[in-house]
C-alpha cells in the first residue's frame, strides 16, 4: 500500500512540476464547450436543451486528450521496466498510475463543469447530477482510457488510435451521464442512470487495471 | 542465500532464435560475465533472467524453486540497469534515487538515496534535477539505485557505458562488495570490467547453427542499442 501511494505521489508530483497536461485538458474542456454557442447561435433555450450533451462529449474528448502520455514517459525512459521489476503487481501501477491521472485532469474538469453549466443556461435543477455524474464518470473514462494507453504503448501515432480504440467504449458512460442530467432537468429520478454509471464504474475498477497490466507486459517484453 | 540458475533456455525475439540450449548457474557471490557478438542475445538473456521477457523454453530456479512458478516473488529478488536510465527530468537525483528505494520498501528512501549517491561519489548532484545531469552522471544515478534498492542478483546490461575510469573503479569495488555478502550479479559488457573469480558465459556458442547470417546480428545490433 505504501509503495502504491508512493506511485502516486510521485507522478502528481511529475503533472505538478511539469504542469502542462492537468491545465491543457481543463482549458480544452473549456474552449470545447465555449464553442458551441458560436456554432449553434445563443438562443438559450437550444443551449438549456444541449448543455448535457455538449459538456459531456466535451470531457470525454479533454480526458482522451492526455490519455496518450500516461504511460509513454514511463515507456520510453525505461521507468516501466523498472516499475514491472518491483515487487508492486503491475495491476497496482496501472491502477496508481490511472488514480494519479484522474486527481490531476478529471477533478479540474468536475470543478470546471457546473462553471460551463451557467454559460450554457442549464436549468439549475441539474446542476447537481452533472457534478455527481461526472465524479463517477471520469474514473471510468481514465479507467477504460488507461487499457488503451497500455495497448498504444510504442505505437506509431498512438494517439490517434488510442482515440479510434477507446471512443467506442465511452459511449455508455456518455450516454448514462447525459441521461442522468436529462432526466434530473425534466424533473424524473437521476437514480437508474447513476446506478448504471455506477456499476460501469464497478466493472471497469478491476477489471481495467488486470487489461492494462496484460498489455504493459506485452510493452515491455 | 539460494543460488539461480536456467536451464535449456531457448530465447525468441519476434521469429529469430537468439539462442537455444543455454545452461548457466550463479552461485552465491558469483558473477557471470555474458561475453559474445552485437546481437548474440546478451540483453535477452538478462532480459530473460529478470522475468521482463518470458524464455521459449526452458526454466530458471531460484534456489531450487521454478520461478515461473511465482514470478512475482522473483522480481523482488532482481534489480536491472539497463540500456535506458528512467531518469525523470523534473526530479532531482536524490528524488528519482528516493522512489526506487522506497518502492523497494526502505524505511528512509531519501537518507538511503543520499548515502548512495555518496558512495559513487556524486554528493553534489542530489539537488540537481534531472535534466541538468550529463550522461555519465544519469549512469552513476542508475548505478546508485543497486544500493538505494537493494536486491540479491544485479542485472546489469552494459553497466560502464557513458562512466569514467574512477566510476569503473568504484563500481567495481561495488560489486566486490555485493559478492562478498553473498549477492550474484550477471553483466554483460564490452569494456573490461574486474571480477575476480567469475564464470565467463559465450552466448555465440548457444547461437542456432552458430556462424551464419552475420548481417541479422548487426540489425539486431541496430535495435538493441537505440536510446
Amino acid at each position: 500500500m505504501t509503495r502504491f501511494l508512493r506511485l502516486v505521489g510521485r507522478d502528481l508530483r511529475l503533472a505538478l512540476r511539469q504542469g502542462s497536461d492537468a491545465t491543457i485538458a481543463v482549458m480544452f474542456f473549456v474552449l470545447c464547450v465555449v464553442l458551441f454557442p458560436f456554432g449553434v447561435g445563443p438562443e438559450p433555450n437550444i443551449l438549456a436543451r444541449i448543455a448535457a450533451g455538449v459538456i459531456w462529449v466535451a470531457a470525454l474528448l479533454a480526458s482522451l486528450l492526455s490519455l496518450e502520455r500516461l504511460f509513454q514517459t514511463d515507456y520510453e525512459d525505461g521507468s516501466l521496466e523498472l516499475l514491472s521489476l518491483t515487487a508492486l503487481p503491475l495491476e497496482a501501477v496501472v491502477l496508481a498510475k490511472t488514480l494519479a491521472h484522474w486527481l490531476v485532469t478529471g477533478v479540474p474538469l468536475i470543478a470546471a463543469a457546473p462553471l460551463l453549466a451557467v454559460l450554457l443556461n442549464m436549468d439549475a435543477a441539474g446542476f447537481g447530477v452533472l457534478v455527481l455524474t461526472l465524479a463517477i464518470g471520469t474514473p471510468i473514462l481514465s479507467l477504460i482510457g488507461a487499457i488503451g494507453a497500455a495497448l498504444t504503448l510504442g505505437a506509431r501515432r498512438g494517439g490517434v488510435l488510442l482515440s479510434l480504440l477507446i471512443l467506442p467504449l465511452y459511449i455508455p458512460v456518455l450516454i448514462f451521464g447525459a441521461g442522468a442530467i436529462d432526466a434530473a432537468i425534466n424533473n424524473l429520478t437521476p437514480r437508474p442512470h447513476l446506478l448504471l454509471l455506477a456499476g460501469i464504474f464497478a466493472a471497469a475498477l478491476p477489471l481495467a487495471p488486470w487489461a492494462g497490466a496484460a498489455a504493459l507486459r506485452q510493452a515491455v517484453e | 542465500m539460494p543460488d539461480f540458475a536456467g536451464f535449456a533456455l531457448t530465447c525468441l525475439r519476434g521469429d529469430r532464435l537468439v539462442f537455444t540450449g543455454l545452461d548457466f548457474h550463479l552461485a552465491p557471490g558469483g558473477a557471470l560475465v555474458l561475453l559474445g557478438p552485437n546481437g548474440s542475445g546478451k540483453s535477452s538473456l538478462l532480459r530473460v533472467m529478470g522475468g521482463l521477457l518470458k524464455p521459449f523454453r526452458g526454466e530458471l530456479r531460484w534456489g531450487g524453486a521454478r520461478v515461473s512458478d511465482d514470478p512475482d516473488a522473483h522480481r523482488a529478488n532482481v534489480q536491472y540497469v539497463g540500456h535506458l536510465d528512467a531518469v525523470k527530468p523534473v526530479l532531482s537525483a536524490a528524488e528519482n534515487l528516493a522512489f526506487w528505494a522506497a518502492m523497494a520498501g526502505a524505511a528512509d528512501p531519501m537518507a538511503r538515496a543520499r548515502q548512495a549517491l555518496d558512495r559513487l561519489g556524486v554528493p553534489h548532484i542530489a539537488d540537481v534535477p534531472g535534466r541538468c545531469l550529463s550522461a555519465g552522471q544519469k549512469r552513476r544515478l542508475n548505478l546508485a539505485r543497486l544500493l538505494a534498492a537493494p536486491a540479491p542478483l544485479w542485472l546489469l546490461d552494459e553497466p560502464t557505458v557513458a562512466l569514467d575510469r574512477a566510476a569503473i573503479a568504484l563500481f567495481e569495488g561495488m560489486i566486490a562488495d555485493h559478492r562478498a555478502a553473498g549477492g550474484m550479479v550477471a553483466l554483460s559488457t564490452h569494456t573490461d570490467i574486474a571480477t575476480p573469480g567469475g564464470t565467463d558465459l559465450h552466448l555465440d556458442r548457444f547461437a542456432p547453427g552458430s556462424g551464419h547470417d552475420d548481417d541479422d546480428f548487426l540489425d539486431e545490433d541496430g535495435e538493441e542499442n537505440a536510446p
